[in-house]
């Protein structure tokens, strides 16, 4: 093996600039999908955590059909106190889990005495709230950030909201709602923060304290609309998914007839469709590669075996068999790879690092001055190399089978 | 004892329209040891033949056995093998590998074909170099040899795996006067020291002057065998021996 890997090595380097040419262009798609897949994947997971942890939570729970019917947030299908009970039991259990936040959500009438509109009213337990969803703090524009920003009394409001309705942190607002027997209540609330929208423009998510939402909605016991939960890590959303319905007694099939329905934040976030293309745009990336490798190492090794057939039919006169010959080809193949690869995997990585030290800001939503952080697993970086290898000897393999198939009285004979 | 034994070899290539009898009903006997010249103008068959008996080609009729092997029944995988443990091959370009320096040109085929250790090809690389006095130059590479140089380092490389035969296609072709008998000299001393059967096709007149043996060719049809001088062919004992010191 040694000696083809020198006869190999010596064969690239007569035709130096022509296998520098071929190192360089698969290098360079190397590269490209290294910083690619680094930067796309440090936005997605930005993207998502920005999602996942400042409203949506990593999973959440609800009553079965809630989600399908959540436009109307119906409380004639919030979760009953013992179901609640039982599922804080389960997450309390599990491992995976950080953090949850029970919820009850209501349609609402928002006015400042002089104008009114509709709202969605979260109901929350503060600390709770704040310790799923890390981000939320940083989604308040203006007033208190902190958790006594939900104390009694007190409301978050989403922003557009209060621009259109010229309320400020410290003004004093009405909440008005129907409850389950169809009764009307209401509460006043001090303003107490000015609520950033978490992806964009738009979103009429008011959040006050849970027993403040109790008290409106007159509920006689603890009932839930929603748990959020987070996770320790959002790598492990598929399986805690699955351990959470496995400890509520939900198995796969079982969901759909069941009280309780566990949902991932991909099956509630439109997000994840774009989160999706980005896995497919990387996995076309992926492909240019695979294309860029096949045919820079499929010319050269067509060349090579071209302007060396004298050669092929002397080595195979001399005795030399045609699996030997396949195997010479075959080596030059995957050296031509490996040096690609090593040396696209040591530039790409080289930019990577460089612009985590550049720190390039973008803006996210409503988050401005993000910093971009590219980072890229182990795994992407020994499958993009050895993806390059297996097709660099598989582009050599046709050549190779030339090489190897030549009859040597043939091959002398060339001129 | 005949190495080589020919009967009735025919070849004939088809092109497009035209079918053209290299050789026609070719018979001989080559006994070992034998410094033989195969000579007739261009197109008489001499390379041809050449290739049949190098199990580089196979005839269209006719039966070959060479050193007691009916190569016609080996596959191109057999005959592969029996190439490179039984025949050495010397060619008018010399057909060094350019990569490879001379000691590395030497020792391919104890690498590749033969697969011997380290150390034994190292040993057996450097007394084939030093036999063709070509040990000072074995670390260049062929573009910095001469032409010369370039046969005694084919030479080397044919006589390393300690073949039974050597075939020679104008191995004199691109040489000058005085190289070209320094060749010759040289692969008679080889033969002369280690019994190997060398067979040469050629028109070159300093060829056939050298050899004890030569069948002259002419449209593929052998029409004379002229004996030259008695050729001093060693016993196999002998040439085993000397090989192995080879």
């Amino acid at each position: 093996m040694f000696n083809l890997a020198k006869i190999a090595a010596r064969n690239l380097r007569r035709y130096k600039r022509r296998s520098l040419l071929t190192v360089s262009l698969i290098a360079f798609g190397v590269v490209f999908v290294l910083v690619f897949v680094a930067v796309t994947a440090s936005i997605k997971d930005f993207m998502i955590a920005q999602i996942t942890d400042s409203y949506l939570g990593a999973l959440q729970i609800h009553r079965a059909g809630y989600v399908a019917s959540i436009e109307s947030l119906p409380l004639n299908m919030n979760l009953p106190p013992a179901a609640v009970s039982q599922i804080e039991k389960t997450l309390a259990g599990n491992k995976d889990i950080e953090a949850y936040s029970e919820r009850i959500k209501f349609g609402a009438l928002f006015s400042n005495f002089t104008e009114t509109t509709n709202i969605r009213i979260n109901g929350v337990y503060p600390e709770r709230e704040f310790a799923a969803l890390p981000q939320m703090l940083s989604r308040i524009s203006e007033g208190e950030k902190s958790v006594r920003a939900l104390e009694k009394g007190k409301m978050l409001v989403p922003k557009l909201l209060a621009q259109g309705f010229g309320a400020k942190v410290g003004d004093t607002v009405v909440v008005v709602a129907t409850n389950k027997d169809g009764s009307v209540n209401g509460k006043t609330f001090l303003v107490s923060g000015i609520l950033e929208s978490a992806t964009g423009p738009g979103g009429r998510d008011g959040y006050i304290n849970f027993d403040d939402a109790s008290e409106i909605l007159r509920m006689s016991g603890k009932e839930v609309s929603e748990i959020a939960v987070r996770l320790k890590s959002l790598a492990l959303v598929e399986g805690a998914a699955k351990s959470v319905r496995g400890g509520l007694g939900l198995g796969e099939k079982k969901q759909k007839g069941s009280v309780i329905e566990v949902h991932t934040w991909a099956q509630l976030s439109p997000f994840a469709n774009i989160a999706n293309m980005i896995d497919l745009m990387t996995f076309f990336i992926k492909l240019m590669l695979i294309a860029i490798v096949l045919i820079s190492i499929l010319n050269v090794m067509i060349m090579a075996v071209y302007e060396r057939v004298r050669e092929i039919g002397t080595i195979a006169a001399i005795g030399t068999l045609p699996s030997k010959i396949l195997s010479l080809f075959l080596v030059e193949g995957f050296c031509l790879g490996l040096t690609g690869a090593i040396v696209g995997v040591v530039f790409g990585l080289a930019i990577i690092f460089g612009l985590n030290l550049s720190k390039i800001s973008f803006n996210f939503g409503q988050a401005t001055g993000l910093i971009l952080a590219p980072t890229i697993a182990p795994i992407e970086v020994m499958t993009a190399s050895l993806m390059v290898i297996i097709v660099s000897v598989l582009a050599s393999l046709q050549p190779a089978f030339k090489a190897a198939r030549m009859e040597p009285i043939d091959a002398l004979r060339h001129v | 004892m005949s190495l080589i034994i020919a009967q009735s070899l025919s070849k004939t290539y088809a092109t497009d329209s035209v079918e053209v009898k290299a050789l026609q009903d070719v018979s001989f006997e080559i006994e070992a040891g034998a410094f033989l010249a195969f000579i007739g103008p261009s197109g008489s068959g001499k390379t041809t033949l050449l290739n049949l008996v190098g199990c580089l080609d196979k005839p269209t009729s006719g039966e070959l056995q060479v050193a007691g092997i009916d190569v016609l029944k080996l596959d191109r995988r057999q005959a592969a093998e029996f190439r490179g443990q039984n025949i050495g091959f010397i060619f008018q370009s010399f057909n060094l590998l350019a990569v490879l320096t001379a000691f590395e040109n030497v020792e391919y085929p104890l690498v590749m074909v033969q697969e011997l250790p380290l150390a034994e090809r190292r040993d057996r690389v450097l007394k084939a170099l030093q036999a063709v006095g070509m040990l000072e130059q074995k670390n260049q590479l062929p573009e910095q040899l001469s032409g010369g140089q370039k046969q005694r380092v084919a030479i080397a490389r044919a006589l390393v795996t300690r073949p039974k035969l050597v075939l020679a296609d104008e191995p004199t072709a691109n040489l000058d006067h005085q190289t070209a008998y320094m060749i010759l000299r040289l692969m008679k001393q080889m033969r002369d020291n280690f019994g190997i059967t060398f067979i040469f096709s050629t028109h070159d007149t300093r060829i056939i002057g050298e050899a004890e043996i030569i069948y002259s060719l002419e449209d593929g049809r052998l029409v004379q065998r002229e004996e030259r001088g008695k050729a001093n062919v060693q016993s196999s004992e002998d040439r085993g021996a000397k090989l192995a010191a080879l």
